[in-house]
Order: structure tokens, then sequence, then C-alpha cells
């Protein structure tokens, strides 16, 4: 196991090196630079010129990016152009609400797609189960942006049960301690922060879990209507076990298999649905942090972030193979 | 057997689950909103994070909004207009040949830290500026560049000689400030954000000149990150950069009236339709630049929707180094001839948009009504096309994308409305667009690709050479053309001490630019702030110079 992981862990490094590359080129291809919106709309071209200038950002490319990477492995990945502070920094302020709202999403779309999902296969083609295909569509089809602005409309602004956006009411005197405000609530004892906080997460939650929820739904009702099909469950059938265990043992477990890859690869993609929520919703993780910095065209800023990104991305991966492993034996003795 | 009870139990459990649940939800939908409901706090949803707080590093408004509430300057506009009013200096006064200017200073005024404000402080906040070392910080330094034009010792792109000589305490309220050229920006241009006065003790306890680099990256002093100290009605209290909301607190010790908050919040909500939803939702009690597509949903909401003063340039640049037809003044005649600027004052900008006829609003001493006017005249703009050899002549027109500015709510529909008049009228016309931020500023200010081009101006102070010297005062590459009577008339009005001489001086130079024709001055718009209905006391300001001490909550 200790030697699957380290090998695993050895692959990432050319992975991420080539990221780097290419995360690099990508952004001084982009026109426009960073140094314009630096200096704000009163600086004349020749302020922006002497910027450039000043910065490096008139050297070839490959100096610029060798300079970069002599200052990534020393772990400096520069200041943020837009706020001054480390990135480093920027990213581990950020980073908490990040992962609060997508854990959140993640849970909610586990904790109601995977029973979906199964019931959907088990009362296949009634009402549930039509009702069910039609709400993942809808989930998948929608939109975040969309479904969130429509949330914010509906809860926020026409009932006024919800916050429409921001992670705490500004007037609540919360101390921050973890990052993570319900948790911070709950440390300090300020529980009502933590409840404010949990009212702030529960739209943004919804419109992130609606993609992830749906594709859960879809995989596992196909994947237990699979397994279903089974020899061994027909053996377990005929060996005479109960209908409860036969599905929790035999369906269920089997067929959270493919459920569990999916769950990894939607939670890549929670990152990427988090840029879009996060805008929505202003929510003040790490995909405001990127929108933001792709307008400002903040150098470093994007940088760190899509590296972190990718080596986030390639971490779950890792996990996820690991569960596989450990869910599955085979894969391990292979 | 015994599995079925488990599987009951189970089921059971799951219920009971959904119902505490169900039970939290109605909970959670009984307690209503979290509205701010506290009077003694203005909560202002901010379009972005300032860079820091340190004036002199500045440039952009949301930068200068937090700064306006905790620092002053030694003039200041009166609130609503563009016109000087005392703040820190009580008067001030210019030598006769405007090189020197003496402050009369404000008694009795102290710095947030609790140090006296005095003339001494007054200089070491000139001799700041005016000494600061290294590229990374003179080149951030954009007004005062623009205004001071160098340094003791210029390293960044500042090549000029400095405006800036000395300053002298004459005593302890009396600042005499020594210039070695006259300008006309004077005095309205010390009112200017950048140029607020700091505690001097401050300054150097927080290290404010070190703007330190890395790479392609800047690091700020603590200073402008976390100790701003200046006199103003409101003192820095935080940044919290995990809630993105910046708080400050009143200041007790005013000078002046005493803000009528306690707590002044700005939240920053990057995402104009998330500002919206938080005014109606009431988390927040006001807005900057709302779209004019939502004045009148917002009003029908009962929120105040305040129309600035209009203090904005809108022009057609017209670049002569690309085309050389376009050096034929009757080709650029013909541009001003085609456009209907009426229609494009009434249809694609909000309320209160006028058109223009000259690169001034107004409200600007140095406006005329003598400028060379070319009224919507179509047959004449292809006759005059004609006579030129030019029938059909292509413009690249280029057209900035994915910006709103308060000169222009919509460049692409206004750039469709202008190309759609000169097409009418005979010309050929390519439209490029190209994201504001993706290069449209380096293409037409530097690079000169354009023939044609939309851009526009927000003026600093009321001094027309903040806009025409600004476009026309030399040679630039986004307008491609050279013309030395034009370019001295700016400069020979600038260097005016007399008000009224210079505002002559102007007029007689606004006079010439609208005989050469070197860009079409399209339109001046109102760009508004808007607050809930129970807020009361903000005065909207031309210069977007708002103060939020005179505001309270109903």
């Amino acid at each position: 196991m200790l030697r699957f992981t380290l090998r695993r862990l050895l692959q990432a490094i050319p992975t991420l090196l080539v990221l780097s590359i290419l995360v690099f080129a990508w952004l001084r291809l982009l026109p426009g630079g960073p140094a314009g919106a630096l200096l704000g709309d009163k600086a004349t071209p020749d302020n922006v010129a002497s910027m450039n200038r000043i910065m490096g950002l008139d050297q070839p490319i490959f100096v610029q990016y060798f300079k970069f990477l002599g200052r990534v492995v020393t772990g400096d990945f520069g200041n943020s152009l837009a706020s001054g502070d480390t990135v480093i920094s920027e990213i581990g302020r950020r980073f908490p609400a990040t992962i609060e709202l997508a854990v959140c999403a993640l849970v909610l779309a586990i904790a109601f797609g995977i029973p979906i999902g199964y019931l959907a296969a088990r009362y296949r083609g009634t009402l549930l189960d039509n009702a069910a295909v039609l709400t993942t569509l809808v989930g998948v089809a929608v939109p975040v942006f969309f479904l969130g602005v429509l949330l914010k409309y509906v809860f926020a602004q026409k009932l006024g049960i919800l916050p429409p956006s921001g992670r705490q009411d500004v007037t609540i005197d919360a101390t921050h301690v973890t990052g993570f405000f319900v948790l911070d609530g709950l440390l300090t004892g300020e529980l009502d922060a933590s409840w404010d906080a949990i009212k702030h997460l529960i739209l943004p939650s919804i419109a992130l879990a609606s993609i992830p929820f749906a594709v859960i739904v879809r995989i596992t009702r196909a994947s237990v209507l699979d397994v279903q099909q089974e020899d061994f469950v027909r053996t377990a059938e005929s060996k005479g076990l109960t209908t409860p265990v036969i599905r929790r043992r035999h369906v269920l477990r089997n067929a959270l298999l493919p459920v569990s890859t999916t769950i990894g690869l939607q939670t890549g993609l929670l990152l990427a649905g988090a840029v879009l929520t996060e805008k929505v919703f202003n929510w003040q993780g790490l995909g405001s942090l990127l929108a933001e910095g792709i307008e400002r065209r903040d150098f470093p800023r994007l940088q760190g972030l899509l590296l972190l990104a990718a080596a986030v991305y390639v971490l779950v991966n890792l996990l996820v193979d690991i569960s596989y492993a450990i869910i599955d034996p085979r894969v391990r003795v292979r | 057997m015994l599995p079925q009870r488990v599987a009951r139990l189970r089921r059971l459990a799951l219920i009971g689950l959904a119902g505490a649940l169900a039970v939290a939800m109605s909970a959670c939908a009984s307690e209503r909103g979290s509205g701010n409901s506290a009077t003694d706090t203005f909560v202002f949803g901010a379009a972005g994070a300032p860079k820091n707080f340190d004036p002199i590093f500045n440039d952009d408004g949301e930068s200068f909004r937090p700064a306006r509430q905790m620092f002053d300057t030694l003039v200041t506009y009166k609130a609503g207009t563009t016109q000087l009013e005392g703040a820190l200096a009580t008067a001030w006064t210019p030598s006769a040949d405007g090189k020197s200017w003496t402050f009369a200073l404000r008694q009795g005024v102290k710095f947030h830290d609790g140090t006296p404000f005095d003339a001494a402080a007054v200089c070491f906040n000139f001799d700041r500026w005016y000494n600061m070392k290294g590229a990374a910080a003179q080149s951030q330094m954009i007004y005062y560049g623009d205004v001071f034009e160098g340094f003791a010792k210029n390293e960044g792109d500042a090549t000029g000689e400095p405006v800036y000589k000395s300053c002298e305490a004459k005593d302890d309220h009396t600042a005499v400030v020594n210039l070695n050229t006259a300008k006309g920006a004077f005095p309205d241009a010390f009112g200017l954000t950048s140029l607020s006065i700091s505690s001097p003790d401050a300054l150097k306890k927080y290290n404010a000149d070190a703007v330190t680099q890395s790479g392609d990256s800047f690091a700020y002093p603590a200073y402008a990150t976390d100790h701003p100290t200046g006199t103003g009605p409101y003192k820095f209290e935080s940044f919290d950069k995990t809630n993105n909301t910046i708080t400050l607190v009143r200041n007790d010790d005013y000078w002046g009236e005493k803000a009528k908050t306690a707590k002044l919040i700005f939240k920053i909500i990057p995402d104009e339709n998330a500002r919206k939803q938080e005014l109606a939702a009431g988390t927040i009690d006001g807005y900057d630049f709302p779209n004019p597509a939502d004045y009148s949903s917002l009003q029908n909401s009962g929120d105040k929707v305040l129309i600035r003063p209009a203090f904005n340039i809108l022009y057609l640049g017209i670049n002569q180094k690309n085309n050389p037809k376009l050096t034929d003044v009757r080709v650029r005649q013909a541009i001003e001839y085609a456009i209907n600027r009426d229609q494009l004052a009434k249809n694609k900008l909000p309320t209160g948009a006028y058109a223009q006829d000259q690169f001034l609003p107004n409200n600007v001493p140095g406006y005329t009504q003598s400028v060379q006017k070319f009224g919507y005249d179509p047959a004449k703009a292809k006759q005059l096309l004609a006579d030129a050899g030019a029938t059909g002549l292509t413009l690249n027109f280029y057209v900035p994308t994915e910006v709103t500015r308060p000169y222009m709510p919509n460049p692409v529909d206004i750039g469709a409305a202008v190309a759609d008049d000169l097409k009418a009228a005979g010309f050929t016309v390519n439209v490029v667009q190209e994201p504001w931020n993706g290069g449209y500023k380096d293409d037409v200010q530097k690079a000169g690709k354009q023939d044609i081009h939309l851009l526009g101006w927000t003026g600093d102070y009321a001094d027309a050479g903040n806009f025409i010297g600004t476009f026309f005062g030399r040679q630039k590459a986004e307008f491609g053309f050279n013309n030395p009577q034009i370019f001295s008339a700016i400069s020979n009005a600038d260097a005016q001490v007399n008000p009224a001489d210079k505002a002559k001086a102007y007029e007689q130079a606004g006079v010439l630019i609208s005989q050469y024709v070197p860009a079409v001055p399209l339109t001046s718009s109102p760009p508004a702030i808007v607050v809930k209905s129970n807020v009361n006391g903000l005065t909207p300001s031309p210069l977007t110079d708002e103060r939020f001490y005179t505001v309270s909550k109903g």
C-alpha cells in the first residue's frame, strides 16, 4: 500500500511541472497585462510600459519562467498584485471558505444522491424513478450561475429567509480562528455567528451541489441496475440470504465502486463549479479569488492558485485510487 | 428475523433524522433574514477591494472611497460640487508668480494617533512624496507623477523636472509650498485624495515608504495595509480579508461635524447583480454605479437613486497616423457631422446625459459657447467626404468590451450606434471589439492601432487642464497628430495663475481644438449612487467624492 502511494506521489511531480509551464505560458499569452490593471485607469501608456519593465515582464518568457520556478521551489509564490499580500497567505485565508462550501455541497450531493439513485433503481419505471431521472436532467442542464441567481431571488429577495450572499453578516462581530466560520462559532462559543454562517452556506451549497447530485443519482441508479443482474446476486438469493442483506452487502457495496470514482472526479469539478458559485454568492473562497485574479491579470495569484488546484486534483485522484484499493482488494493485488 | 428488526429500526432512525432536518429548516425559515437593522452602522457595498490604504500609492475609486473617510486634504471640494473649500487649510494664497502657495492651517486638529496636525506635518508629507525612493514606489504614485511630474531622484517612469521645490513651516499653522514652475492644476489639485495628509509619526513608525518588490510582485508596508492614520471623521479599525469587509469607526475627536454613524463598513461585492440583491435583502445600505437599466426597478423598490452631476467626457478618438485621409480636416469634420449625439445621449446613456460639442463638462471654467459646432448633418458629412475624395473610406473602429465606465455604461451598444451613423454618412466601418483588460487600452493608447475608437475620462478636479491637457496637451500615439499651436495654447493656459485668465486661455484652446477636430466629443453622462430609503444625508458628488460622515439611517 505504501509503495503504491509513493509511486503515485512521484508520478505527480512531472505532471505538476508540465502544468506549471502551461499555466505560465497561458497567462502571458493572454492579451493585456497586469501592469495596466495594477495602475488603474488614470495611468498613462508610459506609466504602464514602465511598470512592465519594473516587473520584468518585458524579458523573454523563458527567463521569466525560470526566475519564477526558482522562487517557487523555495516556496515563494510572490505577492498578489491586487492585494499586496503573499499568494500563500491569500490562498491560506481563502482555502477554508472553499473547503467549507465544497464539503457541504458534496455531503448534500452524496446524502441525497446515493439514496435517491438507489431508490430509483429499486423502483425502476415507477413515478419515483421518472421523477428522479427528470430532476437529474434539470440538475445537469441548469447552469450554476442561473440556479444561484434564482435561489437568491426566491429565498433572499422574495421570501427574505436566507441571506443573499457572503459568508457572514458584516454586523456580527465574529472571532475567526480557523477560517471555517461554522466551526469558529462552535469553538469560540459564538453560536449566533455559527448559525449565521450556516444560513449563508445553504443557498451556495445547494447551487454547487446541483451537478454532482445529478451525476451521483444517475451513476448510482445505473450501477445498482447493473449489479442486480450479476450472477453473485442470484447466488446470494439461492443461498437464502434475506433481501436487505443482499441489497446492502452485495448490491449496494458493489454498486458503489463506480460511484466512488465519480465522487472523486466530481470533487475536481466542484472546484471548477466553485468559481461560478462563489462569484454569484460573493463567497470569499478560492473560486472568487481566481475570478478576480483573471479580471485583473494578477499573474502571481493566478500562478499560485492554478498550481494549487492542479495539485489538489492530483491528490484527490490519488485518494480515490487508494479508496478504490480499499473497497476492491483486487486493485491492490494487481 | 433479527436483520429485519435492525432494518426496521434503521428506517425509523432515518425518518427521525428527516424530521429533525425539517424542523431545523423551518426554524431557519422562521427567522427573518439577517438584515442589518443597526442604525448606527452604515454598510456600503464596494465593487472591489482597495489596493491598500495609503492614498499616495492609489489612483482608483475603490481605494479612494475608504481613504476619503479617514483622511483629509489641505483643500477639498464642497459637497456635491467641484468648488473648492477649506479642509485642513482654512485659506490658501498663491504668490504673484504662482510658484508659491501659502496655507493657513486649521488649529486644534489631531491625527488619529493623537499627534497634532501642524505645518511641520504638512511639510513632512510633501517632502515624503518628493523624496520617495525606489522605482516600485514611485511608479505607483500616479497622481503625484501627474501633478508634480518628477521626484528628487527619478527612479521610475517619471523623467520630468519636479514641479515641487520645497516646503517651509513658517510657524505651527502656516505652511508654504514652493514650486519650480507655476501650474494651472493648483490649487484644485491640492484636494486630490492621493495628496491626503498622514500622521508623520505613523508614517515613520510603520515604515510607510517601504514598497518592496519580489519578481513581478510588490509588498506594501504596514502603514498602507494596517495602520492608515489621517485626521478624517472615521478611523481605521480592520480589514477582515476572510470576510472581505473593511470596518471604520467614528473619530470622536474629529475637528468638523462628527460622523452620524458609529461604524462604517465596506462590504466588498465584486458582482453587480449580487450588490443589487444584497441591497434588496437589506444586508447593505447602498452601493455605487448601479446599472442605468436598474434605475427604475430600484426606485420602484423605494431605494434612492442619487444622480451625480455629470463630470466626464466620452469621445470618439481619431488616429491620424495610420490613415492618410484622416489628416484631412474635412474628413474629420465629416465624422463629427455624421454622428447623432443627441440620440446617443437620449437612447444609450442614463437620464441626465447630454450631447457634447467640446471636451469639457459644462461646469468647468474654460467651457465656452464659442467653439465651432458641428450639429448632426449626414448630408454635409457626405458632401465633405466627397470633397476630400474619401467617399467609402474604411475606418477601423476599436470598441472596448467587458467594461462599464461612468461615461460609457455599455460601450458595445454605443459603438454600434456610432458605427451605424458613420455608415449612413458614407463611411465603411470595420468594428474591432477588444476586452478592456485584454489589451484595449494598450492597443489604442500605446500602439495606436485604430483609426477611430471609443474612450473617455472622468475628471479629478475642476481644472480644464485635467481634461483638455490630458487629451491634447502633447503628441500621443492615441491621436497621432502634431499640432504645436494647440499644444502651446494648452501649456499657456496651464501656466495662468489668475483663475479668470486661466478660464479665458482654456476657452481659446477649446476653440482651436474644435476647429482642428482631433477627436469628436460625444457625451457627458451622470453616474449614480444608490441607497436604501431609510438612508439620509448623502450628497452625490460629481467627483465621486462622497463623504459618509453626514449619512444617517432612519
